[in-house]
């Protein structure tokens, strides 16, 4: 599969979000504001593409003696402190860069995607490259998502829901009109 | 919270504190795994185990942990009782275990674990622990079986594989699609809120997040001023 494809297909055909329902809580925890959607997209995507380019690796070693099932407590064992170690260094060296992500560095832990992306990329086959790929287009899918989506909810904030759907409910049933406006993508690959 | 009754710790999981639609924890599973009923029972069941089991260990070693590593090391535990869950349905419910694929992996990072595991186990008794992590884990299993059945319902026209006569004829398949799950939720938060007669809750934020222990007050002050903004 051509790189491009792999980006087509995770941005618009398989979003992460609304398709795949991967990363669900920051998704909805997250998008009130398009700035703090950025600021958590971005950080999506810095966490998976590295955290692909170091699980990679350790499940070759893995594959070499074997253990292959310790795959989902050696992966999330390494995002885990890759996560802790990205946001340390970030706040010794990059103060900037700190302020912009750090409160969103230990959400990412245990957002599902990250782990998501690393055992997909193992699951699928793809190469190193091409699991890098997979992971840029899958974080910007996220961000994109979750941009497109604060957006709509500064929208619904405005409307006049019946009290009982106020807040959450109506959140999730936004939520699924433009998950059902991602369905028109569906068959373009 | 020790005064509490073992009844109560156990019985709170399944209406009064309903990790999904109350506390509005492990959104991810819930969506994506539902689109049968018997794919959400499994599902919560597995969920069910690992929660009952880490809840036992780590409320064993609450005092061996320390408190600056605790969240590695609840994830390991997590991690351990997964894998073994996931050899457990390979061997035995082979096409459940296709069915729900890279989900039961990723029951892992479902927050509702941690967040039992943060807020409960750490800080009470074994026994105690155990009946907490049974009850929301029945919780979630009702929850997942409700949305299964209403989906497989509307969209297939089948009930555990049933045909159901008149809404075979007519299936709406959106209801299996990722929009429906979304729309199903949504609309189940709301009866839930209306049965409990209160709001619902405003936004998913800083208090229900399983980190929230984890998180310094600085941080904690950026999610609250940044709720603060968008209120």
């Amino acid at each position: 599969m051509s790189y491009i494809m792999i980006i087509v297909s995770c941005v618009f055909v398989n979003n992460i979000v609304l398709s795949q329902f991967m990363g669900i809580c920051p998704f909805l925890g997250v998008s009130k504001q398009v700035k703090s959607s950025v600021g958590m997209g971005a950080a999506v995507i810095f966490v998976m593409v590295c955290a692909t380019a170091v699980t990679y690796p350790i499940y070759l070693l893995l594959e070499r003696f074997e253990i292959t099932y310790l795959r989902t407590i050696a992966f999330i064992l390494v995002i885990a402190l890759f996560v802790q170690l990205v946001e340390m260094i970030l706040k010794k060296k990059l103060p900037p860069l700190y302020r912009a992500l750090g409160v969103y560095l230990p959400l990412i832990t245990t957002n599902c995607a990250v782990l998501g992306v690393t055992i997909g990329n193992i699951d699928n086959d793809y190469t190193f490259t091409q699991s890098l790929t997979n992971a840029f287009g899958t974080g910007a899918a996220f961000t994109l998502a979750l941009v497109l989506f604060s957006g709509v909810r500064a929208r619904i904030e405005d409307c006049d829901f019946p009290e009982t759907f106020k807040g959450v409910p109506a959140t999730m049933i936004a939520a699924a009109i433009v998950s059902l406006s991602f369905m028109g993508f569906s068959g373009i690959i | 919270m020790n005064e509490h009754s073992n009844w109560y710790e156990f019985s709170k999981g399944i209406i009064k504190e309903n990790p999904n639609l109350v506390t509005l924890l492990g959104m991810c599973p819930t969506l994506a795994v539902t689109t049968l009923a018997s794919n959400g029972i499994g599902m919560g069941l597995a969920t069910t185990f690992v929660l009952v089991c880490s809840n036992l260990v780590i409320s064993v070693l609450k005092n061996v942990i320390p408190k600056a590593v605790r969240l590695p090391c609840y994830i390991v535990i997590i991690a351990g009782f997964v894998t073994l869950i996931d050899f457990l349905m390979k061997g035995y419910l082979p096409a459940l275990h296709s069915q729900l694929g890279v989900f039961l992996s990723l029951i892992t990072v479902n927050c509702i674990i941690l967040g039992r595991a943060e807020a409960f186990a750490s800080k009470n008794p074994v026994f105690k622990s155990v009946l907490d992590g049974l009850g929301m884990g029945i919780g979630f299993t009702l929850t997942l079986f409700c949305m299964g059945s209403i989906r497989e319902l509307l969209g297939t026209g089948s009930w555990f594989g049933l045909s159901v006569p008149w809404l075979s004829k007519h299936p709406m398949t959106v209801f299996i699609m990722p929009a429906g799950g979304f729309f199903v939720m949504g609309i189940l938060i709301a009866i839930v809120c209306k049965l409990k007669d209160r709001k619902p809750p405003k936004e998913i934020g800083c208090s229900s997040c399983p980190h929230k222990e984890s998180c310094s007050d600085e941080q904690k002050a950026e999610c609250d001023g940044k709720e603060a903004e968008a209120v």
